[in-house]
């Protein structure tokens, strides 16, 4: 359903995101799971067509969201992280808008509006003043203007963020039965979230996807790895079979540029292999010109994440 | 189409129901009133428009802006610019949908001025000529003031700075004629021809000449034609 290759997204010199690829498959919850500003929003606003990727592409439904923007756009319903309302508008005058402006004739609006309402429970509420309503009911509003389309995809960038925990769990709910019929992705940095909602979550941390799993096996945490870069000058036919020949190391990438030989290590997290390596790479009579860990380990950014609810 | 008027009906709803319109409303009234009454208590009075022509086109560069600041700037500050440009809505449907809601109040207010026209009318024998050229350089004006009070809007999230950028924007084009002398030379002449006087006035006296006609229109549209750029533009930021 959703298919992203290689997006990089740069605010000025500044990347947000570099290289993420990921697929959605139709009907699937995908949790994106990150601490704050490691690259989140940005995705999804790219996955949205609210801004173009520096480089890289999405498809939506087959769509390109920069080329076909407007197809894929009507294939998307979008919760952003703040919630934006028209303050001054009633709940219906603002769902019948956007209803509107997501190309809906106005008897479908009717028949759909007495849905979504019932659906988010909105039902007392119907003809308040959004600016009047508390922030959890807000968060419903946001949810049925996200859903009033019946769009394909649903975007919802922290959807349980600054509600109360009764609030949390009946929007959690929700989402789950969403889930169901449509095609779901959203951000959290919530870890147990992702384990209660999600069928696969992606770890993204400054910019970068750094895990892919089910939250079944994320949250066994065996999953983690530790990326080394290693820069040796010697034979790479010689040097490769060594490296890979190291106790804990899972795959290695070798990338020749100019004659320097630079080997990029992915080995199970928690055992520091640097001693190793370069006791090797000596002993082998190879030169080791550079030596270092790549980003953090899993461990360290899951240590960055709620990785409990806060009551 | 529908998502133009969806748009524009939105904000129509917003203008009628906020402080703001009714405080631009008022003002504009109140002071083109004095305008208009001013010549009458002269000894010999004229029965003519031209007073409050003058006068309005200067109340207006002050209230222009005022009523569009609101219309992207808002957007942006709330943060509903991201819903509305993740809609499948074209950019210049935006546009030109806030556009015509700001067009709207702003001919209930020239509606409104009728009343000094009725009154002429009613108690004198006005030549109508210049009262209908007049009318229509008002609203080409008007119209153009309100397209250099959208772009500004599109280009920042602050009211204020949107409204004081337009306002400076239409400062220059009421005083471009001065720089006819002050720069002298093809420049000087260029800039000249691009102020809004010297194109007004002649409406005022009640000549409807098409150059002035087909001046207000491309203001319009060079102005409309940024706002969409600009907003567009947003997107790479």
């Amino acid at each position: 359903m959703i298919q992203a290759e290689g997006l990089t997204h740069y605010y000025g010199p500044y990347p947000a995101i570099q290289d993420v690829n990921f697929g959605v498959r139709k009907g699937e919850i995908l949790g994106f799971l990150g601490p704050n500003g490691a690259g989140k929003t940005t995705t999804m606003r790219i996955i949205t067509g609210f801004m173009p990727p520096t480089r890289g592409t999405v498809t939506l439904d087959g769509y390109d969201v920069v080329e076909q923007s407007l197809e894929a756009r009507r294939r998307v319903g979008y919760l952003p992280e703040t919630v934006p309302l028209y303050t001054d508008m009633s709940v219906t005058g603002y769902l019948k808008y956007m209803g509107t402006l997501r190309g809906m004739s106005p008897k479908a609006i009717k028949t759909r509006l007495v849905e979504v309402v019932d659906v988010c429970r909105l039902g007392d509420y119907r003809k308040t003043q959004i600016g009047k309503l508390s922030k959890g009911f807000r968060q419903r509003v946001g949810i049925a203007q996200a859903i009033i389309h019946e769009p394909q995809v649903l975007v919802l960038d922290e959807p349980t963020i600054g509600i109360d925990p009764i609030q949390v769990v009946e929007t959690r709910r929700l989402i789950k039965d969403l889930g169901r019929d449509q095609t779901v992705v959203l951000s959290t940095h919530i870890l147990p979230e992702v384990s209660m909602l999600c069928d696969r979550v992606l770890i993204i941390n400054e910019g970068r996807i750094v895990a892919e799993d089910t939250p079944k096996n994320l949250a066994e945490g065996l999953q983690g790895v530790d990326r080394l870069e290693v820069e040796i000058g010697g034979p790479a036919a010689e040097v490769l079979p060594v490296l890979k020949g190291i106790r804990g190391v899972n795959e290695v990438t070798h990338v020749n540029n100019d004659g320097r030989h630079t080997y990029t290590i992915q080995a199970q997290a928690g055992q520091d292999l640097r001693d190793t390596i370069s006791q090797l790479v000596i002993g082998n009579g190879w030169s080791l010109r550079g030596l270092q860990m790549v980003g953090m380990s899993l461990e360290e950014i899951f240590l960055r994440l709620t990785t409990h609810e806060e009551l | 189409m529908r998502t133009v008027q969806a748009v524009a009906w939105k904000e129509i709803q917003i203008y009628f129901s906020s402080p703001t319109a009714y405080i631009v409303g008022l003002i504009f009234l109140a002071l083109t009133g004095f305008f208009f009454t001013q010549d009458l208590g002269d000894p010999f009075p004229e029965a003519t428009l031209t007073p409050f022509f003058d006068g309005a086109i200067v109340v207006f560069i002050l209230l222009a802006p005022a009523l569009t600041m609101r219309l992207l700037a808002e957007e942006s500050k709330l943060g509903t610019i991201e819903l509305l440009l993740t809609s499948p809505v074209r950019d210049w449907e935006i546009i030109i949908g806030k556009y015509l809601a700001s067009l709207v109040f702003f001919l209930v207010l020239v509606a409104l001025s009728f009343f000094y026209a009725i009154l002429l009318f009613v108690y004198a024998d006005p030549d109508p000529g210049p009262i209908y050229a007049g009318y229509l350089g008002f609203i080409l004006y008007g119209s153009a003031a309100l397209s250099v009070g959208l772009l500004t809007s599109t280009m920042s999230n602050n009211q204020i700075v949107s409204a004081v950028v337009a306002m400076g924007i239409l400062l220059a084009m009421f005083f471009a004629d001065r720089a006819f002398g002050a720069v002298g030379g093809l420049a000087g002449e260029i800039i000249g021809e691009m102020g809004v006087r010297g194109h007004f006035d002649d409406f005022s006296r009640g000549v409807i000449d098409t150059t002035n006609i087909v001046y207000f229109i491309s203001v319009i549209a060079f102005f409309l034609f940024l706002s969409i750029r600009t907003l567009e533009s947003r997107r790479w930021r």
